[in-house]
């Protein structure tokens, strides 16, 4: 099954080892293919999300673990010469179905960037913005308790709470990201989706998003791209790894650190390429 | 300096690592790298100075052309703002208005109306002329008194008369204005005989005359705002041209904006990336270059030919601005919205905002300074347009104050093109006057988008 004897630029992979079923999926994807023009950046991958529970996304840079994220959430329809063909379903629906707008799509798969991006605007507004815009609420009241929510959720409201009308942007860089998220929650999606949310932060502020990450597992299905491996290993149950645009191997996040089956997984998780 | 500093470095490197040949090797090559960029270095700040003076001096340049430019058309202009007035003694006879002295009340008004007050003004004026130097009048020097005032002298004292009709067959001292050429005389202190001078030396004695019996007063020009054209320099004003320049600006700013913001956006943000839109992007870059008299011909061709829309109206000047100005805006403000951060429209996608949302709540806004700036631009330019608008009829001598967008009506660049043309001296500061009152609005105008544009740049 596995070709212990590699180069790793001239592998071949057929099929991912592990186990990329989960008991309650709540995002299936079966047979994904990628395409940027004519070249495939996406073969074949098929893996579930398991709900409540956080699945890492791992692997070398270009590997195409961060285009298979935005494939969650149609975020690869904004770039034109983009094409996605398999089966990529949310609580059984095909979120490719012809009918489907991605915009409920994405109110109910929410994202968080690798850059925090707040809005120009106040810290409030960045909050309410999509609950204002999706028309979530009909009051004033209700809309600040939204806004309170969910910056408590992300951690965040303490250090704001007395000046949610300065600008969003003012904040440090683990503040900005946290109020990403809890913009994100706001809308209340069911999957959030993270694009290496900490590779901008320090250690301090790493630590405070990962704890944040472990809370939000609660309520939400959390699929993470990261580049630390100590950072997959810390919130995720499950892991996949990534190699040049085909899911190697995939399975629970304990034993892809301690017993991995593929060679290009462990040279990976050993530090010896990547 | 330089020197000693490289000597150190390396020395202090030699004896760090004194021991293997392989470190030595480093060394050299390491030292004849400082050694290099040391020599270099003195280049590199000579050029760096050269084009710091370089810069400085093209930037005092330019503000010295400006200083230059300002301060000759301030000096020029200066004279326009006051005019001299004479007073006169009129007596209102009504042998002289030709109408019955007994009269009063309503019948007296409407017969003032059409009374003689040519004949009321030169028989008042004559007698102060004559004195031992020409104790009788001819013909011609009659007429060369009735010449030292404005012509619309008449229509002053009919006007206080009107005003005050109790004065009626009583004589009263009224102030009219001088004629323009009396007026450029007593402004720039000719001596007699000069070559431009349009007075006799007859007039100039009377003016003395005049001058001597304190009769003659420089007063502030109000006439030169409240009035519009005319062919006398004495009565001619800007608020014709001043208000056709508003009129037009604003059928401009309030068709070319709009339609320029929308287009940016619509290209940069809605519409496919495909053959039709880059024929598209390249023809919008076209017609940015075509000559403005072009916009004109087209505006006389279609908008007044084919639409029938009037004449030398703003309405159609707006429009024909419009067409000049869109290329502009909308080149500007696609930049400006290709300047906003990709991450602001990934954020707002992400959480589920429709493209019309993100567009609206957050490209434009953080697109705004950006577009401003490049409406100013446009806008300053559409200001200062003449050829376009002498195309369309706007370059008619209009007398009365437009006021509705379809009225005749000609602007102030059309204005000063016109008064150039003239050849009365007088005409030279109003000239200057007039582009004074130009730069004035476009400063207004910059001031304004600057304001809001940090207004927009602080949201």
């Amino acid at each position: 099954m596995t070709n212990l004897n590699i180069n790793i630029n001239q592998v071949e992979l057929t099929e991912t080892v592990g186990n990329i079923f989960a008991d309650n999926a709540k995002m299936s994807i079966r047979d994904a293919n990628v395409f940027y023009g004519d070249k495939q950046a996406i073969h074949n991958v098929s893996l579930d999300l398991a709900k409540n529970q956080v699945t890492a996304l791992i692997g070398p840079s270009g590997c195409g673990k961060s285009t298979f994220l935005r494939c969650l959430n149609r975020m690869n329809d904004t770039i034109d010469i983009c094409r996605v063909s398999g089966q990529l379903m949310l609580d059984g629906e095909d979120i490719y179905a012809k009918g489907l707008d991605p915009v409920l799509l994405r109110a109910r798969v929410g994202m968080v960037f690798q850059k925090p991006n707040p809005f120009p605007k106040s810290i409030y507004d960045n909050v309410a913005y999509g609950a204002r815009i999706h028309g979530l609420t009909n009051s004033k009241a209700e809309l600040d308790e939204i806004v309170e929510s969910s910056l408590q959720k992300a951690g965040l409201f303490n250090e704001v709470k007395d000046r949610l009308k300065d600008p969003g942007t003012g904040l440090s860089g683990g503040q900005q990201q946290r109020l990403c998220i809890a913009r994100t929650i706001a809308v209340s999606p069911e999957v959030i989706l993270m694009d290496e949310p900490a590779s901008a932060l320090d250690p301090i502020a790493t630590a405070i998003i990962e704890e944040l990450i472990d809370e939000l597992k609660e309520k939400y299905t959390i699929a993470i791209v990261t580049h630390s491996m100590q950072q997959a290993a810390r919130v995720s149950q499950h892991t996949a790894y990534f190699h040049m645009g085909k899911l190697v191997e995939m399975g629970k996040t304990e034993d892809i650190f301690t017993r991995p089956t593929h060679k290009l997984t462990e040279n990976y998780i050993t530090g010896r390429f990547g | 300096m330089t020197n000693s500093t490289t000597n150190n470095t390396s020395s202090t490197i030699k004896t760090a690592k004194p021991s293997t040949q392989k470190s030595t090797k480093v060394n050299n090559t390491m030292s004849s790298t400082t050694e290099k960029v040391a020599l270099s270095l003195k280049k590199r700040h000579q050029k760096e100075n050269r084009f710091k003076a370089f810069g400085l001096f093209s930037v005092l340049f330019g503000f010295m052309l400006v200083v230059i430019l300002l301060g000759d058309i301030t000096s020029k202009a200066l004279p326009a703002f006051h005019q001299h007035w004479v007073k006169l003694d009129i007596n209102y006879q009504g042998d002289w208005l030709g109408i019955d002295e007994r009269l009063s009340g309503y019948e007296l008004t409407k017969q003032l109306k059409g009374a003689n007050f040519r004949a009321v003004l030169k028989n008042s004026i004559y007698p102060m002329f004559v004195d031992e130097q020409t104790p009788k009048l001819s013909r011609r020097d009659k007429r060369a008194v009735f010449k030292l005032f404005s012509t619309n002298g008449e229509f002053t004292i009919r006007d206080a008369l009107l005003a005050s009709p109790e004065d009626f067959n009583q004589t009263v001292s009224i102030w009219i204005k001088l004629d323009d050429d009396v007026d450029v005389y007593l402004k720039e202190g000719f001596a007699l005989g000069e070559a431009g001078l349009r007075i006799n030396e007859k007039q100039a004695h009377w003016v003395a005359k005049l001058q001597r019996e304190q009769r003659i007063e420089s007063r502030f020009n109000v006439g030169f705002f409240t009035a519009s054209d005319s062919r006398e320099p004495e009565l001619a004003g800007v608020r014709g041209a001043l208000t056709g320049t508003l009129l037009t600006m604003f059928v401009t700013i309030l068709l070319s904006f709009p339609l320029g913001v929308a287009g940016a956006l619509y290209l940069e943000e809605f519409a496919p990336k495909n053959r039709i839109t880059d024929l598209i992007e390249i023809n919008i870059n076209n017609l940015a270059a075509v000559p403005s008299i072009v916009f004109g011909l087209l505006g006389l061709a279609v908008i007044i030919n084919v639409f029938g829309l009037p004449r030398s109206a703003p309405l159609v000047g707006g429009i024909v601005l419009t067409l000049m100005t869109l290329p502009t805006i909308i080149i500007a403000s696609r930049a400006a919205i290709k300047a906003v951060p990709p991450s602001i429209r990934e954020a707002a996608l992400g959480l589920g905002a429709s493209k019309m949302q993100v567009t609206f709540s957050h490209v434009l806004p953080q697109a705004m300074p950006g577009i401003i700036t490049g409406a100013i631009i446009g806008i300053a330019q559409a200001l200062g347009e003449t050829a376009p608008l002498l195309m369309i009829g706007m370059v008619a001598f209009i007398v009365d104050v437009p006021t509705s967008i379809v009225d005749s009506a000609t602007v102030l660049p059309v204005q000063i093109f016109l008064w150039a043309d003239s050849p009365e001296r007088a005409f030279l500061a109003k000239n200057s006057a007039a582009i004074l009152v130009l730069l004035t609005l476009l400063l207004v105008i910059n001031v304004t988008a600057t304001v809001l544009r940090s207004k927009f740049e602080k949201k």
